[in-house]
């Protein structure tokens, strides 16, 4: 097990390379410059924006900004938000605990919907219930989130008025209340995105169980004479979910681009709704740092889900 | 599920002999089998309608799509405005039927350059033996753990500007949009068709025509890649989904095309304001949206069964 770890490990250093080289390639073709807000300011001469351009090393060749840039991050130097005057790993930290809560409740939401109705679908192939799962893990994973978020807030806030559909930090509640408060508004989102995960999820552990059903040791379980109930959930689940935590943390880029997209309807204060504000407000550290720090995120994911991987299925440790 | 289906041996011969009986032809025989699948016959007319309307509809719609009437501002369905108007007193019929082409045309443009890109690469991963194969896909998987909605925002942030210069506010935004996207969604095509490669390649027919003397140029574009197009084509309907759906978020965001270019995702933004008074506004063109994209899934769910010989039916 400890030998796995560390080839997952080494494993994961090249990829998140790759991905800053990939980030900061993006950044070193794009045209324009970044300091093309200050020439238009009449305040700043030109040899300040010169002064600037040599201190942060512009003009130098690629690859030495690139071991630069790269330095800079690793040390958590991720450089300073012209627009809210403030360092970006502050700003980045105030937002991330947010999205970490909504994108885990909605992770759970989803397995919580998806094992059950999977399991129960795969348990009675081409059924009724089989194929009315389907249809709708179907439907749900069509429906985009942005169009899922809005027929939400028009029901549950619109018309019945149920849902606050503003995110607030700033709740004055105490005790009790306040919990209560936040469950109310993060329930719309954590929705919307578990909902569109648990379609997906549905349909990989429906496969899944159904590959591990028709396996010799379930059917030698069912001649030994256990119910079914225990064949299914102590034999075929445990076995049918191993691929399945793969195939979730596979899932994790586009968790995060749905979860940028419903902060963005319910103006949740995360890192994606900074990731677009900072985009329209031409904010290049945050934009950078947001996008390496999400990155960086699917990449720690992989590995967790690598490493439960191992842990669950002793057999892949030793390969 | 090949084996979940009890299908008896003498049912089989049966169905064999009478498909023997018939014709040969792999599309026709594509066809008869993209039929047993309901929902993906009922996706085809469906999407085919939608296809129709938004190529003949402006035509037939007579409504300027941009005529500003502050008499009729925010309007329900009507039958002077089928869908109703947005806050301009706009047609929003006229506006999600041109809207339709651009959202589509997006769609099946970044997939074809997903396909062709990710055939290439997987082709040329597929084929070579050695350390090329690996590198290529070790790109593959790294570009697959890309978060790609914020790649999408960001390369879209930065050279915004520069092309809409060179092409126009339209073409740039089109050009950009359609290369993005495609450039993110080749990996999973690259990893099927060199999947699809790597078993080919060892079959007999091609160690046949290698015997016969073809060069290896002619046996990857005459004999390996026809064989290996049918989960191609089922990721390409995906893609065009995939695609459409990336568009609309992205002009959703309000990061897309620009506001006088009305595709269904842009319309979405500017109506997401006004949900309490006219949520028709936002209804019509998330529908349409909804509609398009769980037609051309099914389509390709039931392309899925309709080109894997394998598959009992």
């Amino acid at each position: 097990m400890g030998q796995y770890l560390v080839r997952r490990l080494l494993i994961a250093i090249p990829s998140l390379l790759g991905i800053s080289i990939v980030l900061f390639a993006v950044l070193a073709l794009a045209p324009g410059d970044p300091f093309e807000e200050l020439a238009t300011n009449p305040a700043i001469p030109p040899e300040v924006r010169a002064a600037l351009r040599t201190k942060f090393g512009l003009d130098d060749p690629v690859p030495v900004r690139y071991v630069r840039w790269l330095a800079a991050m690793a040390q958590g130097d991720w450089g300073f938000s012209f627009v809210s005057r403030m360092n970006v790993d502050t700003l980045i930290l105030q937002r991330l605990p947010t999205t970490l809560f909504v994108i885990g409740a909605s992770q759970v939401l989803a397995l919580l919907i998806a094992i059950p109705v999977g399991v129960y679908a795969a348990t009675r192939p081409y059924s009724l219930f089989d194929q009315l799962a389907n249809t709708l893990a179907f439907i749900g994973f069509s429906l985009p989130t942005f169009f899922t978020g809005l027929l939400l807030i028009l029901v549950f806030s619109i018309y019945l008025d149920w849902l606050p559909f503003i995110y607030r930090t700033d709740i004055s509640a105490t005790g009790w209340r306040w919990y209560w408060e936040h469950l109310r508004q993060a329930l719309m989102p954590i929705a919307v995105l578990g909902l569109f995960q648990a379609a997906s999820v549905t349909r990989y552990v429906r496969a899944s169980v159904l590959d591990v059903i028709r396996l010799d040791y379930v059917t030698t379980a069912r001649a030994k004479g256990l119910g079914e109930r225990v064949v299914i959930t102590k034999h075929v689940v445990r076995n049918a979910l191993i691929p399945v935590v793969t195939l979730v943390a596979l899932q994790m880029p586009a968790i995060f681009g749905g979860a940028i997209v419903t902060e963005q309807i319910f103006r949740i204060p995360g890192i994606g709704s900074l990731l677009i504000s900072s985009i329209l407000a031409n904010d290049t550290p945050v934009v950078m740092a947001v996008t390496f720090i999400l990155a960086c995120l699917v990449v720690l994911f992989n590995l967790i889900a690598d490493i439960v991987y191992g842990w669950l299925d002793p057999r892949i440790t030793y390969r | 599920m090949v084996g979940s289906i009890p299908a008896s041996l003498t049912a089989e011969a049966v169905a064999a002999r009478r498909r023997r009986a018939r014709t040969f032809s792999p599309w026709l025989e594509a066809w008869r089998r993209f039929r047993r699948h309901p929902l993906a016959v009922v996706s085809g007319a469906i999407l085919l309608a939608i296809v129709l309307a938004i190529l003949l509809g402006p035509w037939l719609w007579g409504h300027p799509i941009n005529a500003i009437d502050f008499t009729a501002r925010l309007q329900s369905p009507s039958w002077q405005h089928p869908l109703g108007t947005d806050d301009l007193g706009q047609d929003l019929l006229a506006r999600l039927l041109y809207g339709g082409r651009i959202s589509l045309a997006v769609g099946l443009a970044a997939m074809v350059v997903a396909i062709l890109f990710g055939t290439i690469i997987g082709a040329v991963a597929g084929i070579s033996r050695g350390w090329v194969g690996s590198a290529l896909m070790w790109l593959a998987d790294l570009f697959l753990s890309l978060p790609q909605l914020p790649l999408l925002l960001l390369v879209i942030y930065l050279f915004r500007d520069s092309l809409k210069n060179a092409f126009g506010p339209e073409g740039g935004v089109f050009i950009l949009i359609v290369i993005v996207i495609g450039g993110l969604r080749w990996m999973p095509v690259a990893r099927l068709v060199r999947a699809q490669f790597l078993s080919l390649r060892e079959k007999e027919f091609v160690e046949a025509a290698r015997a016969l003397g073809a060069s290896r140029t002619r046996l990857v574009i005459r004999h390996i890649l026809p064989n290996a197009l049918g989960p191609v084509i089922v990721a390409g309907t995906i893609d065009v989904a995939a695609a459409i759906i990336a568009e609309s978020t992205l002009s959703f965001l309000g990061l897309g095309f620009p506001p006088d270019i009305p595709t269904w995702g842009r319309v979405l933004f500017d109506a997401k304001d006004y949900l309490d008074i006219a949520p028709h506004w936002a209804l019509f063109p998330g529908a349409a949206i909804f509609l398009t994209v769980l037609s051309i899934n099914f389509i390709g769910d039931g392309l899925r069964d309709a080109l894997d010989p394998r598959k009992v039916m």
